[in-house]
């Protein structure tokens, strides 16, 4: 799964700073980044929960939430996205020039800052960084983003400090392009990735001093099934305005909880101090529950997530059998799809599945994502009475038994498939078999494997019709190319079409393609738009819901200023700091 | 103990009454969801309060006993069968026969077929009614399960061949066929009859195992598993007391099921 195909439950794991810029100083000095979040005080450990254990701790391979969150704490990049403002950010680029049609950029670097290892940091690591992540060989899956118009972006160093980045073509992501690509010490991978051996590096086994990094915490110990221990970088780029050296906690422990259920358990019990992955039902548990215990619970509205059902519309084999090819003849055309549509009761996934802490959904963007809604989609009421005379019209029928026929008298049956493990996407699918239920629809609900699910969808394209989500990364459209795209990988509903199959598709192809090479934010705008309209007109993925985010701390945690964005709560982690006594869960 | 077995045959009796009656006793549609009362607890209109679809518990207490009460005789009687069949031809052929069948069951025992049952689950066409699905997976858990009943009956019918009585027919000349109708299957009606008491509710239980790790029938048909499953989520464990019921049911017919096994023992095996 490449960047852009992060679907599933969220991943991009974006650290972002609220910060200003250090003055220039003299080049012996180092610069540091001096934050402008409330002073704190030092000391105490943090810890979070995380559903499973990092698969590795090399930023270049990493493609699981669980590896993100970790590295994303452990490294650093040139410029940062603020998750509060949107806009980006100094990191360990003190500046930058953009030129005008965003395809030269040259970045001034930060003098005298050194990696976790006490080693210096400085132009060679950040060229060193590039070829690494453009590397073919190496197989990153940031690598997609560094291609611009097939050719891959030219680093060139000026000086000890200075680098300059050249783009083929015009991009429209801009300075977004360096957030969360993390800056790699030169120092110790450069004989490693010589000797292609670059992606087998820094795996779960690996000795703390064997790691270094530029982020504010650095790894201390892993104990395998069980917890990931960072400590404090005592060689971190920022300071707070007294001048203290962030991060201010000593330790932030990352404990591996599986399941939701489990997870909020042990935060209620105390301890973790921080969970961001509650269900609705377990934080009004919580919430209930609260009186005489020791942490607060936030929700911070709708998310970027969103989840949807859709149908398998892939071509067909010639000897495919007679069943599948008339599933298929439904699924492919749009009055069935409409009328699914009308006939589900989002308000009741949004009440049940929910407890109300979600928004039903009409079009793919969710309102969690205030740049890019389109706010001027329908939102057509539930309606069976329409959904049938839509089916009436299509030509369907109902047999005597109320079940609905399709044109050769044949009756209407299919299996939705979703993935074990998720408790709301089992239950919504449960709830449109109620539903569709009252269309004369028999829907059957199967939960796989997840990866068993993914090879269905994506390989096999056995299935008929799947509830699924998507969300995470910041919610710019380039983040989704792959799944708009006709000719994209994970074009859920037909996947890797050599040539769009419909006129809508090839209309949201160029949309797509187009908004990606212009600067213009409001032109961008405009074009995306329009692919929501056509995606909510011609419904290739029926949007269902989007689930707002809830989080769970401990009290007395200062700076916390959680949001939407990954990870909801850490993203400013360095600033983080205990109240009063120095405290956190299992002290 | 005869009054005891006769109260828990009863009750039994009763119990699978209302399980074939279900269609008449359960007030409201078992898949019918009444949104606007999801987990409403107790009340003159859902006796035993509504899931979290806003579904009638006692309907579905009720329709899903047809799956839950189905699953205990018939995947004892599979296993049996399969144990009589197997066990009774270790014991009454002994030799390499015996060796061959026991061992075979030593594995049977040993082998951790929950992980099977998973990829048999996968293996299905994705197509198959939820009942239908589930009564493969619980056939194949009985089918598997033939080992332990085997060796007790394998034992008995291997003091039954050596009692002096049964020599001394086989040394007048009788056959196999009437050895084994005379002497053998007589002293074995006692112990199947009491394995398939103990065996029931070990598949009844076997079934809500089942549906908590997601392989037994799925929705929206209601069993006793799949209705005990949503206590996996802390919020339905910690909130909803009435999600319990089916816990209870559960219990009782279990228990009903060894109050049927012990006097069976005593009186079919002393016979």
């Amino acid at each position: 799964m490449t960047r852009r195909a992060l679907w599933m439950l969220a991943a991009g794991a974006l650290v972002c700073t609220y910060t200003l810029s250090a003055a220039p100083q003299t080049s012996a000095a180092p610069e540091w980044l001096v934050t402008r979040a409330d002073e704190g005080r030092s000391g105490g450990q943090l810890v979070v929960i995380e559903r499973a254990e990092p698969r590795t701790l090399n930023p270049v391979i990493a493609v699981d939430a669980p590896s993100k969150d970790v590295i994303a704490r452990t490294t650093a990049d040139l410029i940062h996205f603020d998750r509060e403002t949107q806009q980006p950010q100094p990191a360990l680029a003190r500046s930058w020039t953009a030129s005008p049609d965003g395809r030269h950029f040259t970045l001034s670097l930060r003098r005298g800052i050194r990696f976790s290892d006490g080693e210096p940091f400085d132009a060679d690591d950040v060229l060193f960084s590039f070829r690494v992540y453009q590397d073919e060989k190496v197989g990153s899956p940031q690598r997609d983003q560094l291609i611009v118009g097939e050719k891959p972006m030219a680093v060139r160093k000026i000086d000890e400090y200075t680098v300059q980045v050249d783009l083929a073509e015009p991009y429209a992501v801009g300075e977004r392009l360096f957030d969360s690509l993390a800056m790699l010490p030169r120092h110790l991978l450069d004989r490693p990735y010589t000797e292609g051996r670059l992606p087998q590096l820094w795996g779960l086994g690996t000795a703390p001093q064997a790691i270094a990094g530029l982020g504010p915490f650095r790894l201390r110990e892993h104990v395998v099934g069980q917890r990931m221990v960072l400590e404090r970088n005592p060689f971190y780029w920022k300071t707070d305005r007294a001048g203290h050296h962030l991060p201010y906690l000593d330790r932030v422990v990352f404990t591996f909880v599986p399941s939701e259920d489990a997870q909020a358990v042990r935060f209620q019990s105390g301890d973790a101090d921080v969970t961001t992955r509650l269900s609705a039902a377990n934080f009004d548990v919580l919430f209930r529950d609260r009186g005489g215990r020791n942490y607060d619970l936030l929700d911070l509205g709708p998310g970027l997530d969103y989840t949807f059902l859709f149908f398998n519309q892939n071509s067909l084999a010639a000897d495919a059998p007679a069943p599948v090819a008339r599933a298929r003849a439904w699924f492919r055309q749009l009055a069935f799809r409409q009328a699914v549509s009308l006939a589900i009761d989002r308000e009741a996934i949004v009440r049940l599945v929910y407890k109300g802490r979600a928004v039903p959904l009409w079009g793919h963007v969710p309102p969690g994502n205030k740049l890019w809604v389109n706010r001027t989609l329908a939102k057509p009421p539930r309606s069976v009475e329409q959904a049938r005379a839509r089916l009436r019209m299509a030509g369907f029928s109902w047999n005597a038994a109320g079940m609905l026929m399709d044109r050769d008298g044949q009756p209407v049956a299919f299996t939705i498939v979703t993935n074990t493990g998720n408790t709301e996407r089992n239950q919504i699918a449960t709830i449109i078999q109620d539903d569709l239920r009252q269309l004369g629809i028999a829907v059957n609900v199967a939960a796989l494997e997840l990866r068993a699910l993914l090879d269905r969808l994506l390989n096999t394209h056995d299935y008929e019709a799947c509830v699924l989500g998507l969300g995470g990364s910041d919610g710019d459209p380039s983040n989704e190319m792959n799944v708009w795209l006709s000719s994209g990988g994970t074009h859920l509903w037909n996947p890797g079409q050599p040539q769009p199959g419909t006129a809508w598709e090839a209309e949201i192809d160029t949309l797509m393609r187009r908004q990606l090479v212009i600067r213009d934010m409001q032109e961008r705008k405009r074009l995306y738009d329009r692919v929501q309209a056509l995606v909510a007109e011609n419904l290739p993925i029926i949007s269902l819901v989007s689930p707002n985010v809830l989080v769970g701390v401990t009290k007395g945690l200062g700076n916390l200023r959680p949001t939407i964005f990954d990870h909801h709560a850490l993203w400013n982690v360095e600033e983080l700091f205990w109240r009063g006594r120095p405290s956190g869960a299992a002290r | 103990m005869r009054r005891g077995r006769k109260g828990a045959l009863a009750a039994l009796a009763v119990l699978y009454l209302f399980a074939i009656f279900a269609g008449f006793l359960a007030p409201y549609d078992p898949a019918a969801q009444a949104r606007d009362l999801a987990f409403s607890p107790p009340s003159r209109q859902h006796v035993l309060g509504t899931d979290g679809f806003g579904r009638d518990q006692l309907s579905r207490l009720l329709y899903g006993a047809r799956i839950s009460l189905l699953a205990g005789p018939l995947g004892a009687a599979i296993s049996i069968a399969g144990a009589v069949l197997l066990g009774g031809a270790a014991g009454f052929f002994g030799g390499w026969i015996d060796a061959l069948i026991m061992r075979t069951g030593e594995l049977f025992v040993a082998v951790p077929w929950f992980y099977l049952l998973f990829a048999v689950r996968m293996a299905m066409p994705l197509r198959v009614e939820p009942a239908q699905a589930f009564l493969m997976i619980l056939a194949l858990v009985a089918l598997v399960g033939w080992a332990r009943p085997a060796r007790l009956i394998r034992g008995v019918v291997l003091s039954a061949r050596t009692r002096d009585y049964v020599v001394a027919a086989r040394s007048l000349g009788a056959s196999n066929v009437h050895l084994l109708r005379r002497h053998v299957l007589p002293q074995l009606i006692g112990v199947t009859l009491t394995q398939a008491a103990l065996l029931a509710p070990q598949y009844i239980l076997a079934e809500a195992t089942l549906s908590f790790f997601g392989l037994g029938v799925g929705e929206p048909v209601p069993s006793w598993g799949n209705m005990l499953a949503v206590l996996q989520r802390y919020d339905v464990l910690s909130s909803y007391w009435w999600m319990f019921i089916p816990a209870a049911a559960l219990v009782a017919i279990v228990l009903l099921y060894s109050m049927l096994a012990d006097p069976l023992h005593d009186g079919a095996g002393g016979r």
